[in-house]
């Protein structure tokens, strides 16, 4: 277990994580897992993270040394997509029962490798260590070594048993056994100029086929992907890519930079979600290509597949935005997804009145910030019941979300969309963004949504909250028709910019006061549209219905 | 008589299988304003988690006691108790339901005496009902979990009767194998009632787990039998146990309150049921509703409709003992043969499976079989639908998990009209199966080795 822990040692000692760079020695020792409170946390563990980010590789055996829970309960859960072999979607697990536990379970496991070998024949068994074999001390690592001795084929342990910490640490667990036992042990047949890793992307739902074309037309060959859609063959020569993207910013952050360090293959973050980040990535990856080698003409073909890219999507997207007028987002995501999503929905013109950054880096909620503004609604943890709450007042019209909160918003008749990795649909590139925008359309306005907000017929009319909640809000409605000054006091309540909560009646005393006329100057004086900028459509708005102030533009 | 056998194998591929805890937080669900907790890392309860999410499609509750490495090999007490706490000061459950796990038992937690010392140290929850199951997932399946915890909240919950004391004739305590489905529930409800009988089931998750809009958001379990509910079912007359896995609970139950039971081991199928409902004639002194004499009659004739498509199949199926014994027991009296039989855990029914081989081991064991008996239907959880496909054979899903089709919750097997559905189900897939996939064409009739044209199976 020495090892186990140094490994965690040296994963905490992350200089690309900007949060680990700020701590001082000793609190860097103790890692950046937060302790999570006995009966108030569900999240995954460090085998599941290890499990999650290694199991696209495809043609590859992942064997789980341990108890039944630890596979029999999760396998075949997630929608990676394959090319080729179909290996990955069976599930293989040692089953360890209490004579193994008593004996030790290092013989199962040597021979569940032998079985998979005879059986299967796969170039790569990867072997997960649970708690349990942990706790009674079987060396996976020696078995493996025997294992791959034995049998001539590469054995890899992965030794991330679920106590040492949660899904994110299993992540990085998992990028350090690559780096350890596989990256760098094979050599490709050739190499091009064009030659790039996406590091952290794991081809959920087939989502990375919708980018994979416009590279293959622009003629960069992605060496690897780790690890979605991924072959062993590809990872073990990985280490001659001329460049690499990292697509997932937490996950695999140690891989990219130990590789950057070890192969000198520079990296960048960034993001296929989204219209804008999908161009900005496309760029980057040309311009490191050049850099380190292609022709400078790969920049010009680059710019003009954006060019025609942005105009299709665009054209694409145009026709959503009525629909999407004032309608509003929670977003309950985590990590990359909680600001690469924010850029990606902004596009089309829908407002995110909050954004979960309970996974994030610090470098996440930075973009958030330049994405939404300083005061952006970062929510760091929100109980289900606030999020019902959310949802029930109405500050949001859709939710959107991993598949274990859904619940939340389906419950209170609200619209949900899954953009976890459960997801059936893909939202990546040009496409898929697109795509998102069809199904958030198809969710906000399924008429469905009226039927069920109807309360009973022969219920007494408040007996479910809906009905409660609806009459609530009519007799607000009736009490401000009948107060002209209430009328006027809502009226000018209503929040226009909710980044920086400035109301109507804020905007229009500064117009009035200033002979305001443009939105920069609205911004100046009451920071309204400092934020998102999702607002400034409604800004304009105001600006457009007031009268031309002659005499205070005369003073001036 | 089946003979049971273990698979010899060191590495279980795909397994059919799934652990113990699981199991028996499944029962906890069973409960009104339950939370199970799970004693153990959290992957153990994200997993399980997961997994009903996505069967039931409905929010969950279950919670974990998050073990790290250092509290593995301390011992947990410190977070049981604040698991404890967090839940009781938090969730404002009714009852807690711990089940261990694998990480926990190899150390060695004696929560029993953790759960007496924290009742000692934080008065307020002496009397607050904390049911303690030992389920490792090193040993056993997911209906030995429910199993131990069904027994455990009879021996825990219900107060004990003196023997002599007047029963409520009308009251039954029915206690479901967890291979029924909220809607078997429901139906076994409706069908009591109209005998004039009040049923209490334990666990009841035809309350909870049924698919509907709650009123109001709660963390913990919504519908359920309640504890206070549970408390007096020794007061009934009877106790109807379905599934053999049901004995132990009934047992406890007439241990501690003497009330008389009565084992159903299925409830699929004819014959089961009408020595159901003959039972429930007798006890209720009422005689059979016509509604289930029509009931009967239409299931007798969709089982004369579903013979000639049914009849002759080769099936391979997998599930849990009980299951399996229900399933694979109908359909052997449909006329079909049952030529592989793969489950997950030793029980005193699978002597009883009319074939002749009941194999203890995973979907790895059930296609390799299905391949070389040439099977043409094939029956488990969803994780079998890579298997049917690779072997191009019709798939009927049954069982836990069902996470990529909808509706898991509701569909019926029990009763005259659950069979009659059932039945009239998988008749209509292999029906399908042979309109897509086994046209005759002008090759069919050549290709066959003998030079013979291909026959129908023999329908008897």
């Amino acid at each position: 277990m020495s090892s186990l822990s140094a490994t965690i040692q040296d994963v905490f000692n992350e200089p690309g994580c900007g949060k680990n760079a700020n701590k001082s020695e000793a609190e860097r020792k103790k890692g950046c897992t937060k302790q999570l409170q006995p009966g108030g946390a569900a999240g995954g563990c460090a085998f599941d993270g290890a499990k999650i980010a290694l199991q696209p590789f495809t043609d590859v055996a992942h064997l789980v040394h341990g108890p039944i829970a630890c596979e029999g309960n999760s396998w075949d859960n997630r929608g990676a997509a394959s090319s080729g072999s179909d290996l990955w979607r069976r599930s293989f697990t040692t089953d360890i029962n209490e004579t193994d536990i008593v004996f030790g379970g290092e013989k199962r496991l040597y021979k569940a490798i032998r079985e998979i070998i005879e059986k299967y024949d796969p170039p790569a068994i990867f072997v997960y260590q649970t708690c349990v074999p942990a706790m009674i001390g079987d060396d996976i690592n020696a078995v493996c070594k025997a294992a791959a001795t034995k049998f001539g084929k590469p054995v890899i342990p992965v030794n991330s048993p679920g106590f040492v910490g949660p899904k994110n640490l299993g992540n990085k667990l998992a990028g350090e056994a690559l780096l350890e036992h596989v990256i760098g042990t094979q050599e490709p047949d050739y190499t091009t100029p064009y030659d790039i890793n996406i590091i952290g992307e794991y081809n959920l739902s087939g989502e990375f086929w919708q980018v994979k074309p416009l590279l293959d037309e622009l003629g960069i060959r992605i060496l690897s992907c780790i690890s979605g859609d991924g072959k062993y063959r590809e990872l073990a020569y990985s280490h001659r890519a001329k460049a690499a993207m990292m697509v997932c910013s937490k996950a695999m952050i140690n891989v990219a930079r130990k590789m950057e360090e070890r192969y000198g293959i520079p990296f960048f973050e960034g993001s296929f979600y989204g219209i804008q980040d999908s161009s900005d990535s496309l760029r980057e990856i040309a311009r490191m290509l050049i850099e380190r080698g292609a022709p400078a003409e790969l920049m010009d073909r680059t710019e003009a597949v954006i060019a025609r890219e942005e105009a299709k999507a665009w054209a694409a997207i145009e026709r959503f935005k009525p629909s999407f007028k004032d309608k509003k987002v929670l977003l309950i995501t985590g990590g990359v997804k909680s600001w690469s999503v924010v850029a990606a929905l902004q596009e089309a013109g829908l407002e995110i009145v909050g954004t979960s950054v309970k996974k994030s880096t610090k470098e996440d909620k930075e973009r958030i910030k330049e994405l939404m503004g300083q005061d952006a609604h970062m929510i760091e943890d929100m109980t289900p019941r606030e999020m019902y709450k959310m949802l029930k007042d109405a500050k949001a019209d859709i939710m959107l979300s991993g598949g274990k909160s859904q619940f939340v918003a389906l419950k209170a008749a609200m619209p949900w969309l899954d953009i976890n990795q459960e997801r059936s649909h893909a939202y990546m590139g040009y496409i898929g963004m697109v795509e998102l925008m069809e199904e958030i359309d198809k969710a906000l306005y399924n008429p469905m949504w009226e039927q069920l907000r109807k309360p009973t017929p022969w219920d007494a009319g408040s007996v479910n909250w809906q009905a409660k909640a609806m009459a609530q809000m009519d007799a607000q409605a009736a009490e401000i028709a009948a107060d002209p000054a209430l009328a006027e006091a809502t009226r000018r309540a209503k929040k226009i910019c909710f980044c920086k909560a400035v109301d109507l009646g804020t905007i229009e005393d500064a117009i009035a006061a200033h002979g305001l006329t443009t939105v920069d100057g609205i911004k100046e004086r009451t920071s309204a549209s400092g934020g998102c900028g999702a607002c400034k459509g409604r800004v304009e708005d105001i600006l457009a219905a007031q009268p031309v102030p002659v005499v205070l533009q005369a003073a001036e | 008589m089946a003979i049971v056998t273990t698979s010899k194998k060191a590495c279980s591929v795909n397994p059919l299988k799934m652990s113990q805890p699981i199991g028996g937080s499944f029962a906890f669900m069973g409960l009104r304003g339950a939370m199970p907790l799970l004693h153990g890392s959290q992957g153990c309860t994200s997993f399980g988690l997961t997994l009903f999410v996505r069967h039931f499609k409905e929010a969950v509750p279950m919670q974990t006691t998050a073990m790290s490495e250092v509290a593995t090999v301390l011992g947990g007490y410190e977070n049981v108790e604040q698991a404890i706490l967090n839940i009781y000061n938090r969730t404002k459950p009714e009852i807690i339901g711990i089940n261990s796990t694998g990480v926990t038992e190899t150390k060695g937690d004696d929560v029993d005496g953790f759960i007496r010392l924290i009742r000692q140290r934080h008065p307020q929850l002496e009397k607050f009902p904390l049911v303690y199951v030992s389920t490792p997932d090193f040993k056993d399946a997911f209906q030995d979990g429910w199993e131990k915890t069904v027994a455990r909240l009879v021996e825990e919950l219900v107060d004990p009767v003196d023997a002599a004391a007047p029963r409520d004739a009308a009251r039954v305590n029915v206690l479901p194998g967890c291979h029924l489905t909220p809607g078997d529930l429901d139906e076994l409800r409706t069908i009591l009632e109209d005998f004039g009988l009040r049923p209490s089931f334990l666990p009841d998750l035809a309350g909870s787990l049924d698919g509907h809009i709650p009123d109001e958001f709660t963390p913990t379990t919504i519908g359920g039998i309640g504890v206070d509910e549970i408390a007096t079912m020794g007061q009934a007359a009877w106790t109807i146990a379905i599934g053999a896995q049901m004995r132990r609970a009934a047992e406890a139950m007439q241990a501690k309150a003497g009330t008389p039971f009565r084992l159903f081991e299925r409830l699929c199928g004819l014959g089961p049921n009408d020595e159901f409902i003959a039972f429930l004639s007798e006890i209720s002194g009422r005689p059979v509703p016509l509604k289930y004499r029509r009931q009967r009659g239409q299931l007798a004739d969709a089982m004369l409709d579903s013979h000639f498509h049914i009849g002759g199949r080769k099936l391979a199926i997998g599930a849990e003992p009980d299951l399996l014994f229900d399933l694979s027991s109908m359909l052997h009296e449909m006329g079909a043969q049952v030529t592989v039989a793969v489950t997950t855990t030793a029980s005193p029914v699978l002597e009883r499976i009319k074939t002749q081989e009941v194999l203890i081991g995973d979907l790895e064991d059930l296609e390799d079989l299905a391949k070389a008996r040439d099977c043409d239907l094939l029956i488990t959880h969803s994780h079998g639908r890579q298997a049917a496909s690779r072997l191009k054979i019709p798939f009927y899903r049954a069982g836990f998990p069902m996470f990529d089709r909808l509706g898991a919750g509701h569909l019926l097997s029990v009763g005259y009209r659950g069979t009659r559905d059932l039945v009239f189900d998988l008749a209509n897939l292999i029906i399908t199966d042979r309109e897509n996939n086994h046209q005759p064409t002008p090759d069919t009739w050549r290709s066959t080795d003998a030079g013979l044209p291909v026959v129908p199976p023999q329908l008897h």
